[in-house]
This record gives structure tokens, sequence and C-alpha cells, in this order.
């Protein structure tokens, strides 16, 4: 299967590849997937006090889509504030990668990852944690 | 050197410049039907195909009466388990074969199953080889064929045909075997292997893609299969069809050829694949798959855990290589092969085959050595699981969310 350009392009110049302090109170971390399903995605994000998105970090264990899936998922989510960020669809991603049909579940689990990472920060910072879909892939 | 550089040959070989040649005038001036007996251009095909037969013949030790031509290995293992099934039925409907078996006979026996017949399974064990003594107990009275491959197309591994075959023999079942990674590669001789049906393909040993043969033993036993396909009674009544007469001549060559060039070769292969291994486990946390002692010389399956296959095919884009990655695939499944060898899906997920050939050279074996440690460490400064690991978290005990 020949990948898009975008694709390509975060994958071989992967943004924010990287690790935030995930015991900082101002660091949500979501991590999402399995080995054994050939995929797992580390996102963090860290927010300021207006609850503005200030940097994204990710690490990805998968296929090209994936990764590209979660480069693209923390560019987007700087300088978003907390409530655009959960606005966040997986077919946006689909969207902007051309992802075949076959690579979708790549952008469920970046949503799944940005969601994780957003109810770890309400959960440090005495929020309850949102009701999440329960992973649909 | 040209980039990219092929290093799938267990998928499908180049032509042979002189396979080709020896092709060449049989789609154009030399285009008779083999079987039109009364002019010279049939007789031109006909003896062609003979003298093919005999190419053949010889690289496996066979005569040329025993030698049916089909449209490939598939064909071909669907000709001899299926024609087994149904010669043999007053026998029995008892089949072992091998889980690592080619979806070709995994699949030829699922849809004899629907049909009555009895398949047994055998697992493998963790280098990938069966367990003779399993096998000796689950022959029974109702056995009429053994059907174990010679070497795998995933792993390279090679069964014990010799003791397989004697053991099938002993319980009064045949032995087929599908040969297709194995003929052209290392010396096949089905009367010292004890093999009475064997499938084989041109396309692997640098012959052309659609033709292949099925050896169906003539004497001690004589085997005979039921025709899978009704027709012009060609191939003795076993396969009807016009012969692919061009096709049929490169597949000669291919076997001519591998049998005058098969020691020097399979030594520069293994040296060179041997090469590649030891370099590529170097890398931390990388290990070959299937037993080494046993193996096709020009095949390295290794596993680089913590990253993922197809991941690192995209990083390895000048290589064409394969992966049992699920993601290589529609069913997003990991690689059956390598999960019969007890591997865990992470590890199927993270395989990687190099699959050396006839124009493979040490300079592209060097690139890939290169190429592929580069794309291994790209991976793993992405992968969340190296940073655990190397951080000393034991990922066996995080509850991952399955999805």
């Amino acid at each position: 299967m020949a990948y898009s350009e975008k694709v390509i392009d975060h994958y071989t110049n992967p943004r924010n590849v990287g690790t935030l302090n995930k015991e900082a109170k101002n660091v949500g971390t979501g991590l999402v997937g399995a080995p054994e399903c050939g995929d797992v995605m580390r996102l963090q994000i860290e927010v300021n006090d207006e609850n503005v998105i200030t940097d994204a970090k990710f690490k990805t264990f998968g296929c090209g889509s994936a990764i590209a899936s979660s480069s693209l998922a923390t560019e987007w989510l700087k300088g978003k504030s907390i409530d655009e960020a959960l606005a966040i669809d997986n077919m946006d991603l689909v969207e902007e990668l051309a992802l075949p049909p076959v690579k979708i579940h790549c952008s469920v689990l970046a949503e799944d990852a940005i969601k994780s990472a957003i109810n770890d920060y309400r959960v440090k910072n005495g929020l309850e944690a949102l009701e999440l879909p329960k992973s649909h892939h | 050197m040209e980039l990219p550089i092929y290093l799938d040959n267990n998928a499908t070989t180049p032509l042979d410049p002189r396979v080709l040649e020896a092709m060449l005038p049989y789609f154009t001036s030399k285009f008779g039907n083999a079987a039109s007996r009364n002019h010279a251009f049939g007789w031109v095909a006909e003896e062609a195909v003979d003298y093919a037969r005999e190419q053949v013949a010889k690289l496996i030790g066979c005569t040329e009466k025993e030698i049916i031509f089909t449209s490939g290995a598939t064909e071909a293992d669907n000709l001899a388990i299926k024609g087994v099934f149904e010669m043999y039925a007053d026998k029995g409907n008892h089949i072992i074969t091998a889980t690592t078996e080619h979806k070709a006979v995994l699949d030829t026996c699922k849809h004899l199953e629907k049909l009555g017949a009895k398949i047994t399974y055998l697992n493998v064990k963790e280098d990938g080889l069966i367990d003779l003594q399993e096998l000796e107990a689950a022959m029974t009275p109702e056995t009429i064929l053994v059907s174990i491959m010679y070497g795998n197309n995933e792993i390279g591994v090679i069964q014990p045909v010799k003791e397989i075959s004697a053991i099938a023999h002993k319980h009064g079942a045949l032995f087929m075997t599908d040969a297709t990674q194995a003929v052209g590669k290392i010396p096949v001789d089905v009367n010292a292997d004890g093999i009475d049906l064997m499938a084989f393909s041109a396309h692997k040993m640098y012959g052309p893609k659609g033709i292949g043969a099925l050896y169906v033993r003539r004497k001690g036993p004589r085997v005979k299969v039921t025709a899978q396909m009704d027709g012009g009674g060609h191939e003795r009544g076993m396969r009807s069809g016009t012969l692919n007469v061009p096709g049929i001549v490169g597949l000669g060559k291919a076997c001519e050829l591998c049998r005058l060039e098969m020691d020097e070769e399979a030594k520069r292969l293994s040296a060179l694949r041997d090469k590649l291994e030891s370099a590529l486990t170097q890398l931390e946390e990388s290990y070959v798959n299937g037993n080494v002692a046993h193996r096709l010389p020009h095949v390295a399956n290794i596993s680089f855990k913590y990253v993922e296959g197809e991941g690192l095919m995209m990083a390895m884009k000048d290589l064409a290589v394969s992966s049992g990655s699920a993601c290589t695939s529609a069913s997003l499944e990991p690689s059956y092969v390598l999960k019969a060898l007890g591997l865990s899906d992470d590890l199927a997920h993270s395989s990687i085959r190099f699959g050396l050939g006839r124009f493979t050279t040490e300079e592209e074996v060097d690139y890939a050595i290169e190429n592929t440690k580069k794309a291994v460490n790209h991976l793993r400064d992405l992968s969340p699981l190296w940073e655990m690991f190397k951080e000393g978290i034991d990922l066996s005990k995080i509850e991952w969310a399955e999805h």
C-alpha cells in the first residue's frame, strides 16, 4: 500500500517526539493501545493556568500511519484549549493524512490518546474524569 | 549499486536472463500446441516439453513421467491433497499436516474438512520443527496422507523430511511435501527423502511465474490422484489444459541452472546471510526466529523488539523485505507461523524477513545492514515501549487497553 505524502512527511520528520515529566501536576499522560495489537501510543500535554495546552509530546510503537497520526495530533494540540482539544475527531486526522480504511484504527487510537491525556490531567487537578466512549476499534 | 535493493526472494525471484533466453522462441516462432500430434509446430513444442521434463526430473531425482506440470505450487498442492483424498477415499479420510504450512495446504485441508475429511494440524516446537513422536501418535489406520512442507517460507526451517516419510510409510500413508522454498535451493531427492508427492514452482527459483509442477511417484508405490480439472486429459489425465510451453521451458531451464549452481550458490548465500544476521543481532533485543541449524541458506527472520514491523519497513525504504507484522496483512493478525513457534504477538509484530537470492551482492548486504540498524534505532527513539524497557519497567505487568 502506498502512503500519502503527509504520512511520509510526519513519519520521516516526526514533530514533538519526546517525554514530559509525567509526575508534574500540569502534565497529562495518555498511554493507549497494546503491544500485542501492534500499536501503542503515549501522548502527553502540558497545560497552563488558562487551560491552554502549551506543549505536547508523543512516542509511538506502531506502523507509519500510527506514528503520523500521533505526530499530527501533537501539532494540533499545541495552543488549543482543553475544550478545543476534546473536540478533535479521529476523522479529522483521517482526512488530513488521507488514511486508507484499513488504517482508520490508527486515528482512533490517536483520539483515544488525546482524551486519555486530558483525563489524566483532569484527575491530577481534582476534576472528574470524563466519561470516554469505550474504545471502538 | 541500484536502489531499492530486493531482499524478498522468498516471495518471488527475478527471472534469470538465461531462462528468459531459453523461453523466448516459444512465444513466437515455436508457438505450437504440444498436443498437436500431426504437424511440425506441435512436434517442436512437444520436444521442448519433453526436454524440460527431463531437466526438472534430473533436479529432484525422479523420472520424466512423474512430473505433472501445473500453474504453480498452489495448484500442485490442491491437486495433490484433494486428488489423494478423492482417489483413496475407500482407504480412509484422515490427513495430517502442520500449523506452519502455507495457506495453499492449510486452506485446502480446511476445504476438505467440509467434505468429511478428518485433519490433524500438528503444532511445531519453538524452533519451528514438528515433533516426530507427535506425528507418530497422530497416525491412525484411516490416515491416507501426511503433508508437511520441506522448507518454511517465513523462517526457512527445514523439516526432517526423511524421518517424516518413514513414519508415514510405516503406517501405510502417503507422504506429500510442499517444497516450493526448497527445490533448487538445497538438494532434494524424492527417493532418498521418501517423497510420494511434491509441489514446487518456477518463480521461486529464477524461473517465470505461472508454472509449477507436482511430482507424483510411479513406483513403490504407484501413486494416483484424481484430476481436479476436467478436459483434454493432458499430463497423464491428472491435469487437463493446454500446456504452457514457454513456462515449461522456463521451469526446465531454471531447474537445470539450479542443479548446476546450487552448491556454490548455497555456500555464497549462507555466508552472506550469516553476515547479515550476526551484524543485526548485535543490536540489543534482537532475536533470530526458527531453528538456525536446519534451515534454508538464504533466509533470515529477525525480530527487533519494541519496534513494529511495518513502521520499521517504512524506514528501510531502500530495502524490499517483508514482515510478520499484522499491519502488512489485511487481516490485522500477525504471522500465524511465528505465533505457532510460540512467539508472543508483540515479537511477531516486530519481525522482518530477509530473503537473499542469486543476484544479491555483498555490497547490497552491507547496505542492508547499515540501513536496518539506522531504521531500528530511529524507530526505537520513537517507541514508548523502548523507553519503558530502558527504564526497567516490566511491560508484561502493565494493563494494556486491548483493542
